[in-house]
């Protein structure tokens, strides 16, 4: 029985629950400890990672390193990852230290603070390593919880209405995908990912309330399914939540929402609705690629308009995951390679992006765009980084952002030349509002007051960058080391999904 | 033969015996003085004959001539009424004895319920399950009353037993129906007198039953008396109120529609379904604007009712073992929370406004984190019990074919999430501002820490209730 990836999944629980029982106080010593405590279990954690991706064999495309239990009510507690799931875990499991590196300041209840942020690494990782329905749901529902809990009590001005937003709009579209879990147990017998990914669900179409429905019984659990992970993506124009729940939520929290938190519903479509129901699937592929178009164009333009960086930030994050669920409904391997790929890459740069935001937010303690301006003459170190980082969300050559926006845009094109033509507008449009907000933030003379007196990114805040383009650059000169992983068993999904879809309606 | 009937009724004989030998024996000595000492051994009365029950209990027999039946679906409710009952008596103890209403009444009326509701679960025939439920009725009545000095208190004890009074009507009128038109009012002969064509009279019995029955677990449309009942009597009797009888109430339903109805399941499911669905949302929807934590737990049972009520209503075996584990799950989440209720005191006054638990978190950092696991557990959040509950009664309809319900179901509970939510946002990120402190004994200190902690690690495999739950259902269709 295999048992790293529960290793890797709960130490940072583990931890989380020391720091609860047994250190006490809230003096600076105990604070010292817990965040030591928690970058040591998420180092430990990412350590761990690193031997399952050493282990772990690309050209095998069913599950590794799998652990299964029975559990009660039929249900197994089953582990595992495969060429889709591996790199979350990596991401998740990288950009955990560097989250809890970059909240070392906050001052509020630091031991909450952490433990909040260790249970919330073990519930996102359980989320990619789940292969149990139930188990999956238990995880992917649970993380809402502490992440109310961030939002709510560290977050800013209204922080109450966006954590109760966050809360109930995800937790909508989640219930509904249990009702199609349970329906599934129901129809198949059994909960096991790997088992009902070859599971053929009933598409003959069937009379509900009067109305025929095409794809029958597959169609129903595709949109129980689609409403919780378009949330949770966010798509338009469900999206509305994650604006207010990043402006409200703290750097850290923030950093985590748009890095690992958004992946969850990208990743789910890659492991249940494309390859457990293809065929309705296939009969909503353009209704998503619409859906997907008006995202990148409108969220695009909203993003132009934006006085409050995070609240940019936040919907160029819509824009970018509007791509991924293009590539990921081309389903050809170019497209969903460019989607994965797209999401990893989103999640090292919209981390740093947050993290850019919340080094000049520490110090001036607001996110106006107006507040700021020629940041270059005192913060050299910073308008580099921040070039940077724009420059990659912008989808620059030879950045991360570029290979995932190229091969979502390739993969697109060979099944809908005019969405692709639509998204590729919205490659400008990134550029305009990125390049408008750096000149807005960055150049121009410095005259306002406030800033004439702030200083450059400390050392702590250098480290916390490096890591990240350090990566953001591998991925863009050298995509190989990601699709060299993936491929393999992408294009052992995207053939199961076109065997599957009936000849005549292809 | 006697003798035999005897044995099978023993544990409800014992438990009557005790508390005909302590009224006596109170009534005669120290009277309130004994106080103390009576609550503890009734509790401790009670928590013997449930692992009595518990342990010494095999197979299934009947006694009086089927008037009771013992089988393990009776042990099963008969073991969670009695533990619910003896932990409200223990939580409850130094409540009442600050407020000045320790009296020597209320442990052995607790008792005198139990036994009734005891009888109820064992029910094999239309008197018998009267007989129970009266027994049960009448001593609630009393005990909702039982701060005679407070007008509130004195009013939910008129409320309920009016109400309940008409409810009882209900279903002794249904009850007639149905001994009219079968022709027997003992379950096993309805069961096989009532299987294809049923005579109109007879459906109508049904309902009227049902409709009396649903008073007792409070299901809308029949809820009304609930919250300003709970909010009424003392908290103490709201706990036990939202405890021991919904589960006695409800497995009285699942023995009535399953032993003497079971060969008509398609004409009672559709109307357990509609209860659900009512309850479910009224429960949802009404407990959004309230400001006093024991109505809001009021509307919080009835939305809780109408999940348990969606188990049955698949009319399934399954639905049955959905039923109880959702049933145990609730009652014991109900338990630590009104732990935690009755703790709650400003000025050493007791305090039930939600808004006082501003800032909560700060005061008693561990209680408030306790109080966050019942309230997402009782929200349906995992991986917390409460979703497993959820998890099995939606199961059961799914499985049943009646996926409506379950869609509505969840809705309701999306909708639900938000009152829990509050609660944990008064304790959590409230303005700063003088609140309710927390005073808590022992005794509640460990039932809130212990049913958290229970909620959390039940997840790994329930504390074995799962196969205690397959074999009681088994036992009810067999």
């Amino acid at each position: 029985m295999n048992t790293l990836i529960s290793l890797i999944t709960f130490v940072p629980a583990v931890a989380a629950a020391i720091m609860a029982l047994f250190l006490r106080g809230n003096d600076p010593a105990a604070q010292r400890n817990a965040k030591w405590l928690a970058l040591f279990a998420t180092v430990v954690s990412f350590a761990l990672s690193l031997v399952l991706l050493k282990g772990f064999d690309p050209a095998n495309t069913g599950f590794q390193f799998v652990e299964d239990r029975p559990w009660i009510m039929g249900l197994h507690y089953k582990m595992g990852v495969d060429g889709i799931s591996i790199l979350f875990v990596m991401l998740t499991t990288f950009l955990m230290p560097i989250t809890i590196a970059s909240c070392w300041n906050v001052q509020t209840r630091v031991k909450d603070y952490m433990i909040a942020f260790l249970l919330l690494e073990t519930l996102m990782l359980g989320v990619f390593t789940a292969l149990d329905l139930v188990l999956f749901y238990l995880f992917f529902e649970a993380g809402l919880i502490p992440m109310f809990l961030i939002i709510g009590i560290w977050g800013g001005v209204n922080r109450i209405y966006a954590a109760f937003k966050f809360f109930l709009y995800t937790f909508l579209g989640s219930v509904l995908m249990l009702v199609a879990m349970v329906a599934m147990y129901h129809a198949a017998g059994t909960t096991d990912i790997p088992t009902l990914m070859t599971y053929q669900f009933s598409h003959e179409p069937m009379v509900a309330l009067g109305m025929t429905i095409t794809g029958g019984l597959q169609t129903l659990l595709f949109l129980a399914f689609f409403a919780s992970f378009a949330v949770k993506m966010p798509m338009w124009p469900v999206h509305t939540w994650l604006p207010d729940a990043h402006v409200q939520a703290p750097t850290a929290g923030s950093v985590v929402l748009a890095a690992i938190l958004l992946k969850m519903g990208g990743y789910g479509f890659l492991r249940f609705s494309m390859p457990m129901f293809p065929v309705a699937a296939h009969l909503w592929t353009p209704v998503v690629f619409w859906m997907s178009a008006i995202a990148i164009v409108y969220t695009s333009l909203v993003a132009l308009v934006q006085t409050d960086m995070k609240k940019l930030v936040a919907y160029s994050s819509v824009a970018h995951m509007g791509y991924v669920t293009l590539g990921i409904f081309a389903m050809n391997a170019q497209g969903v390679d460019g989607a994965i790929f797209q999401m990893l890459s989103h999640g090292f740069i919209s981390g740093a992006m947050f993290l850019c935001v919340g080094v000049i937010y520490d110090r001036m303690h607001t996110r106006e765009i107006d507040a700021y301006g020629g940041l270059v003459n005192r913060m050299p170190a910073y308008a580099l980084v921040f070039m940077f980082f724009t420059m990659a969300n912008v989808g620059l050559p030879g950045t991360s952002g570029f290979v995932g926006e190229f091969l979502t845009l390739m993969g697109v094109f060979q099944v809908n030349t005019w969405v692709a033509a639509v998204a590729t507008s919205g490659v400008i449009l990134s550029a305009a509002y990125g390049l408008w907000l750096y000149r807005r933030v960055v150049f121009g003379a410095l005259v306002k007051e406030g800033l004439k007196t702030i200083t450059d990114m400390t050392r702590r805040e250098r480290a916390i960058f490096a890591p990240l383009i350090i990566m953001t650059l591998l991925l863009g000169v050298y995509p190989k080391v990601v699709t060299d992983i993936i491929d393999p068993s992408v294009q052992a999904m995207v053939a199961n999904y076109a065997a599957a879809i009936p000849p005549a309606s292809n | 033969m006697l003798s035999q009937d005897i044995a099978t009724v023993l544990p409800e004989l014992v438990l009557a015996i005790y508390t005909m030998l302590a009224l006596l024996l109170a009534v005669y000595t120290g009277k309130d003085g004994l106080t103390q000492l009576v609550t503890w051994a009734t509790a401790a009365v009670m928590v013997a004959v449930a692992l009595w029950v518990a342990v010494a209990g095999a197979g299934s027999q009947t006694a009086f001539g089927g008037l009771f039946v013992d089988d393990a679906f009776a042990r099963f409710a008969k073991v969670v009424i009695l533990l619910a009952g003896a932990s409200v008596l223990l939580i409850s103890e130094g409540y009442m004895a600050k407020r000045g209403l320790a009296r020597f009444e209320y442990p052995l009326l607790i008792a005198l319920a139990t036994i009734g509701m005891m009888a109820m679960v064992s029910a094999g025939d239309l008197m018998a399950l009267y007989m129970g439920l009266e027994l049960q009725s009448l001593a609630l009545y009393v005990v909702a009353a039982m701060d005679r000095d407070s007008k509130t208190s004195t009013e939910a004890g008129l409320k309920y037993f009016v109400l309940g009074a008409l409810s009882s009507g209900l279903l002794l009128y249904g009850a007639s129906l149905v001994y009219g038109y079968a022709g027997t009012t003992s379950f096993a002969g309805i069961l096989s007198l009532v299987q294809h064509d049923v005579p109109v009279g007879l459906l109508f019995g049904l309902v009227f039953m049902l409709a009396g029955l649903a008073f007792k677990i409070s299901a809308a449309p029949f809820h009304m008396w609930t919250p300003d009942v709970y909010e009424g009597a003392p908290t103490p009797i709201t706990a036990f109120f939202a405890t021991a009888p919904k589960i006695a109430a409800m497995a009285l339903i699942a023995r009535l529609v399953h032993g003497a109805f079971g060969g008509i399941t398609p004409q009672w499911t559709q109307v357990l379904a509609a209860l659900s669905v009512v309850s479910m949302f009224v429960g949802a929807l009404a407990a959004i604007g309230q400001k006093d934590i024991k109505r809001l737990m009021a509307y919080s049972s009835i939305a809780h009712m109408g999940f348990a009520l969606m188990g049955m209503a698949s009319g399934t075996v399954f639905g049955v073992q959905a039923m109880l584990v959702y049933m145990a799950i609730y009652v014991t989440m109900n338990l630590g929370t009104f732990a935690f209720i009755l703790s709650l005191e400003m000025d050493g006054k007791p305090v039930t406004d939600i808004a006082l638990l501003n800032q909560f978190s700060k005061r008693e950092p561990l209680k408030a984190l306790a109080v966050l696991v019942l309230m997402f557990s009782l929200a349906g959040v995992p991986p917390m019990l409460g979703f497993f509950g959820k998890f099995y009664v939606l199961k059961a309809a799914v499985d049943a074919g009646m996926g409506w319900l379950a869609t509505a179901g969840v809705v309701a509970s999306v909708i639900g999430a938000f009152y829990y939510l509050r609660i944990v946002y008064f304790m959590y990120f409230g303005a700063e501002q003088a609140g309710a402190d927390s005073k808590m004994a022992p005794i509640q200190w460990l039932a809130l820490m212990g049913v958290a902690v229970v909620m959390l690690a039940g997840v790994i495999n329930f504390f074995g209730l799962e196969p205690a739950a397959i074999a009681a259902a088994a036992s009810l269709a067999g």
